[in-house]
């Protein structure tokens, strides 16, 4: 053990450091990598059935639960002013601006982020990586770059996905079940989205899509360079862990600093 | 015969720990490694016989010294010369690292597709050519989670080869495989080392077996590496940590003595 804490600190303080350097030139290889060729066309395809198609059910779920949550709880907050005219307007912007996005990356992370940590992970652990680069074959063009291109893809259309099916679910709990006029469900949330509400919810899922492909890969494909996590199958099952809880924590902050910056 | 010499001069590598403190696992050695000769790299486990041979791939860096291959330092070199220059190697990981999601004859395949522009007909030609004479023949559909460990080892000595390296590295070819098949793999890469002659580094525990094939020995301890010109004069060494290591590997050497 070192005893000194000063050092122990500054060691700490270096390891971080190098650890968002490592993470940043990785983010630069792995767009690089998306524009260099060959372009691999398969491997692109199935990322898309993974991340995409994969999550639809989850999402599905997830979006008609959180919209007719919103529906219910918007109608009864609304009642109170006899404001029940504005729930459709209430629910969309809620959606298309915050939960769309925002429950998507999570559920994308929950789902596929945390599989593609782990892959990378075992393959970094099993010298499957080294194994490319010894026959001078790109990891990022092979593995990680077909992985941003599918995601890049594949969550905002989950978003907008995730957006109708909310939608649908405060439609049923708040006009099916607790008797709002139809019409003014619909038309309230005609006359408040705005194109720019479209468009902020829309750069959201871009910038979340990056971030989760970003930490969750790198966690994997670093494994064997992070400190504290020990070694062999331990050291994968903590990385995923770690890049679970942190692709979640940067898609909260990254939402309120987008929604800052954009609004 | 190839000019790829591989020679470390004051080579230095340590890794921090998770307290904090420093490991030194090579300090400042030297050592040559002759073109298209055998070379036997020993040493008990931690002493970094693996981390000598990522040095030599340029897959992890040296934090200081010069690795000179074929008279060029190479732990100045990155990006695309790093990528040309690793072309020259065939390496068979220690637990074969062949891609789990791929079948026997895709992983086998992949450096001719990646690296080759030859047709499908002919890599299709020359895979199953060489998975015959690893005896894999009729396992080229299976992935790498049904295979023994012995097969899983011949397929990656079998991708390692496809592409005809001018430097071969071993990273502990017979761990896991019975003694038949350590003798087969053992003759196979005397064999095709005669035929291609590439320069060869074996790290193996598999002594005295692997001395079979061994040109020259150098023996890992604490950070320092013993240098022996032959697998014979390792066991005349005085060192007593060598003494000690030829005494639990190879037992003890037979001496005559008079009984007074």
């Amino acid at each position: 053990m070192q005893a000194n804490p000063i050092a122990r600190l500054g060691n700490t303080g270096l390891s971080v450091i190098s650890d968002l350097g490592r993470m940043g030139l990785y983010l630069l290889q792995m767009i690089e990598g998306c524009f260099r060729p060959p372009f691999r066309f398969a491997e692109f395809m199935r990322q898309l059935n993974f991340i995409g198609v994969g999550s639809l059910v989850v999402i599905f779920f997830t979006a008609a639960s959180t919209g007719m949550v919103l529906g219910l709880q918007g109608y009864y907050s609304l009642h109170k002013f006899g404001a029940e005219g504005m729930l459709g307007s209430a629910v969309s912007l809620t959606l298309i601006m915050e939960l769309g996005p925002v429950l998507t990356a999570l559920m994308v992370t929950g789902r596929a982020g945390s599989a593609m940590c782990a892959e990378l992970g075992i393959m970094r652990i099993s010298e499957q990586i080294d194994a490319l680069d010894c026959m001078a074959v790109d990891p990022f063009r092979y593995l990680i770059s077909p992985k941003l291109l599918a995601a890049l893809i594949s969550i905002p259309l989950l978003t907008a996905f995730f957006d109708v099916v909310g939608i649908a679910g405060g439609y049923i709990a708040g006009v099916q079940l607790m008797g709002v006029n139809p019409g003014s469900y619909f038309e309230g949330m005609r006359n408040s989205v705005t194109n720019h509400d479209i468009w902020l919810g829309t750069v959201k899922s871009f910038v979340f899509a990056v971030m989760v492909v970003w930490i969750c890969t790198g966690r994997g494909y670093f494994v064997h360079q992070l400190r504290g996590v020990g070694f062999g199958a331990g050291s994968v099952s903590k990385v995923t862990t770690q890049a679970v809880v942190f692709s979640s924590i940067s898609v909260l902050i990254f939402d309120y600093l987008l929604t800052a910056v954009l609004l | 015969m190839n000019n790829n010499s591989i020679e470390f001069i004051k080579v230095e590598k340590s890794f921090v720990r998770d307290d904090g403190s420093r490991q030194v696992i090579l300090d400042k050695v030297n050592f040559s490694i002759p073109a298209g000769k055998t070379t036997v790299i020993a040493g008990e486990s931690g002493t970094g016989k693996s981390v000598t041979l990522k040095l030599i791939l340029g897959l992890m860096r040296a934090d200081g010294g010069q690795i000179l291959v074929a008279g060029n330092d190479i732990t100045q070199i990155r990006g695309r010369k790093l990528k040309e220059y690793r072309m020259r190697f065939g390496v068979l990981f220690q637990g074969a690292a062949l891609f789990d999601s791929m079948t026997v004859y895709e992983n086998v395949a992949l450096p001719l597709r990646e690296r080759t522009k030859k047709t499908d007909s002919e890599i299709k030609n020359q895979v199953l050519a060489s998975l015959e004479q690893l005896e894999l023949l009729g396992h080229e559909h299976k992935y790498p989670a049904q295979l023994s460990g012995g097969m899983k080892k011949r397929a990656g000595l079998a991708r390692a080869l496809q592409l005809e390296p001018e430097i071969m590295l071993f990273d502990e070819p017979t761990t896991g495989l019975d003694p038949v098949m350590t003798h087969e793999i053992y003759q196979l890469f005397a064999q095709t080392q005669k035929e291609v002659g590439f320069t060869s580094i074996i790290v193996s525990h598999d002594i005295p077996k692997v001395f079979n094939l061994a040109d020259q020995v150098i023996v890992l301890n604490k950070g320092k590496m013993d240098v022996f010109p032959s697998p014979e004069a390792i066991q005349w060494s005085q060192k007593p940590h060598i003494k000690a290591f030829v005494k639990t590997t190879m037992g003890e050497i037979y001496q005559s003595h008079l009984v007074e």
